[in-house]
């Protein structure tokens, strides 16, 4: 169904290119949404506007950067002190990483509250956990062009972690590397890389937005819309919404850049890198502090009790665990087998929920904290709840709980001419 | 009841004591003319503390990021600035003839360093290397506030620390044996505009000096940060009134 288009020129070149008709399908009057999304839903359509931030931002900075070891650290302040523009370019790259963790994070947490990753939405959801898996290979990578202490030692550690495969470990983390420690060639292919994975990001965005648009938003209900009374066109009502929200978050965004630039990163990482000293406390950024707490969590050998026989070290352990933690994610519709979407309607799912997230956060704390009791110890229970999460408490809740009656439609629930 | 409260956090506060002291004594907090909203540095200080790094400090530590040209920043004369650099011989070249020669610095040049080298560095310092400074601040865990305090925070040994040869005593430094000897006392430098050059106003000059070295953007920062952050509270303010318009007739 081509839209109509009052404009003559418009018109001449749709009927040749239909590029006007898939922009009204995708964002305009011909996409119809839900007409009860919350402030929830904003934070799809903001992730997509910070990955534009970032692309631009990088740009201008890998104008100037240097991807050498022994001017990288300085070229990164040349950006500071004497690029025009370049401390506010920079500034908005550093913060916006850990900006568009933020805004991915209350996405997902989004999803997992009101079901979005259930039937029909699978692929949607799945889609999702490669772009979180792609952030997190970039986001890692740029972490270490500045080559402070912590991106050369941050480096090493995450690296290293490959080595734990067994028998090609070694050799993959001498390909990584390009040589026998973090040096000038991982430098220089971690810089080829952060700027290549952005661009696959975007490709898999426009897949994740593809199959969004298959089946449209879930909603707050969680319940199918039935008719033409259960939705509104995108424009104008969510354009102006996610317009409005945007703002909001670009004054939450602005005040980072400006009067805390820093607060997000380690004050070791203003430091250059030397590979003969290793910092204190080596930590990852704050993004990746739960599941560096599930790394480390495994400090224990999996074998025969009783034996010297191990098949699984704890080195491992901890990589598998981590990212098992990921891979659960992905795999979370067949774990979850229940029908209702939204915890509205989950009496017990809603606090699994909340658990689940108080959880997610504690991993968070102990990953931040160094590798000493007591918080190995509460870190080895979080993650044990974690992975408990996923493989009992979801599929069992699924089983046992009577969920609450759902409305018979969106419409009747948000006019209150039935009560749900 | 509030016995009941305090009476847990007096037992967490006894057995925190401990760790405390080994992971160094917290800076205690001064109050910056650069931080908030509005900071910006401190002229007059900052131009002090110039003075304090200049007779003091960059007898170790070099400045390496910072240019003359920088000073102007702070209020100093081009001229001032040029004098500055002059004072300074550096190695340039090679000429035609192929050798390498000294000319005096320009104020395009870099801060002028104590040692040709980290090796030179560490064999004037009984094997310690003075860090560069240019961005110390930002390079510590609450970076003015340690810095302030490892300035005056110089005393003598309690009787059960042993210290090595070329080690000092510093309550503020992790670990408290410190290579650097004290660097200020009283009256080390003679400021021209007759301030009293005690240890605790020569830490706080230096220091926001070195805050400056290692933030120049900042009041720059700060000052784009007020339009822009106004400008986005209005044009939000906008969208929201357009929002509330648009969905006026769903409701």
């Amino acid at each position: 169904m081509a839209t109509e288009f009052k404009n003559g020129l418009v018109r001449w070149i749709d009927s040749r290119l239909p590029i006007f008709t898939l922009i009204d399908h995708s964002v305009g009057s011909a996409y119809p949404t839900p007409r009860n999304l919350n402030y929830f839903w904003n934070f799809g359509s903001l992730a997509g506007a910070v990955l534009v931030v970032m692309i631009l931002s990088g740009i201008f900075l890998a104008m100037n950067y240097t991807a050498h070891t022994s001017m990288a650290f300085d070229s990164v302040e040349r950006i500071m002190r004497d690029v025009n523009g370049g401390w506010l370019i920079r500034y908005i790259h550093m913060n916006g990483a850990s900006m568009f963790f933020i805004v991915v994070y209350v996405h997902i947490f989004r999803g997992l509250y009101y079901g979005s990753y259930k039937e029909p939405r699978e692929l949607l959801w799945i889609i999702g956990v490669v772009i979180l898996l792609l952030m997190m290979a970039t986001g890692f990578m740029g972490y270490v062009l500045p080559w402070g202490q912590m991106s050369f030692w941050g480096a090493t550690v995450i690296t290293n972690l490959f080595s734990a495969i067994p028998v090609v470990g070694g050799k993959i983390v001498t390909l990584l590397w390009g040589g026998f420690s973090v040096d000038n060639p991982t430098l220089n292919r971690f810089f080829a890389l952060h700027y290549l994975l952005p661009f696959v990001l975007v490709g898999v965005v426009v897949l994740h937005v593809a199959a969004l648009h298959q089946h449209g938003s879930n909603n707050p209900l969680g319940i199918q819309h039935k008719g033409p009374q259960d939705s509104i066109p995108f424009h104008p009502y969510y354009t102006i919404k996610d317009l409005f929200g945007l703002g909001v978050f670009a004054i939450f965004f602005a005040f980072f850049v400006f009067f805390a630039p820093n607060f997000f990163g380690e004050p070791d990482n203003y430091i250059p890198a030397n590979p003969l000293s290793t910092p204190a406390h080596i930590v990852p950024e704050w993004y990746f502090l739960p599941f560096y707490a599930i790394l480390r969590a495994v400090t224990f050998d999996i074998g025969i009790p009783f034996t010297h026989i191990v098949f699984i070290d704890s080195k491992l352990g901890g990589v598998l665990a981590m990212f098992g933690a990921i891979v659960l994610l992905a795999v979370l519709p067949w774990l979850d087998r229940s029908k209702v979407r939204s915890a509205k309607f989950r009496p017990l799912y809603f606090w699994a929920f909340w658990i689940f997230l108080a959880d997610s956060i504690l991993l968070g704390y102990i990953g931040g904290k160094p590798a000493e009791q007591p918080y190995i110890l509460i870190g080895q229970f979080a993650t044990a709840y974690y992975f408990l999460h996923f493989l009992v408490i979801l599929p069992l809740i699924a089983k046992i709980e009577t969920p609450k009656p759902l409305p018979s439609s969106i419409a009747a629930a948000v006019t209150g001419k039935e009560k749900p | 009841m509030l016995k009941k409260v305090l009476a847990p956090l007096a037992l967490a506060l006894a057995f925190s004591a401990p760790a405390l002291a080994a992971e160094g004594v917290a800076a205690p907090k001064v109050s910056w003319s650069f931080h908030g909203l509005f900071g910006t540095f401190d002229r007059a200080a900052a131009q002090r503390g110039f003075q304090v790094y200049k007779e003091v400090c960059a007898a170790c530590h070099s400045l390496h990021l910072v240019a003359y040209r920088n000073l102007q920043d702070l209020g100093f004369s081009e001229a001032e600035v040029k004098a500055v650099a002059a004072g300074y011989q550096f190695v340039d070249g090679p000429n035609d003839a192929g050798e390498m020669y000294e000319r005096p610095g320009r104020a395009s040049d870099r801060f002028h360093k104590a040692f040709p080298n980290d090796n030179a560095a560490r064999a004037g310092n009984n094997g310690a290397l003075p860090p560069d400074l240019s961005l110390i601040v930002k390079a510590r865990p609450d970076g003015h506030n340690y810095v302030h305090a490892l300035m005056i925070g110089y005393e003598k040994a309690p009787a059960d620390v042993q210290l090595a040869d070329g080690q000092n005593y510093n309550k503020y430094f992790p670990g408290h044996k410190i290579a650097m000897p004290q660097p200020l006392n009283e009256g080390q430098v003679t400021y021209a505009d007759g301030t009293k050059a005690t240890i605790e106003q020569m830490a706080h000059d230096v220091t926001t000096f070195l805050a400056w070295a290692a933030e120049p953007e900042l009041e720059r920062r700060h000052q784009l940060g007020l339009q822009v952050i106004l400008f986005l509270i209005v044009a939000t303010g906008v969208f929201y009134a357009a929002k509330r318009r648009i969905w006026k007739d769903l409701h």
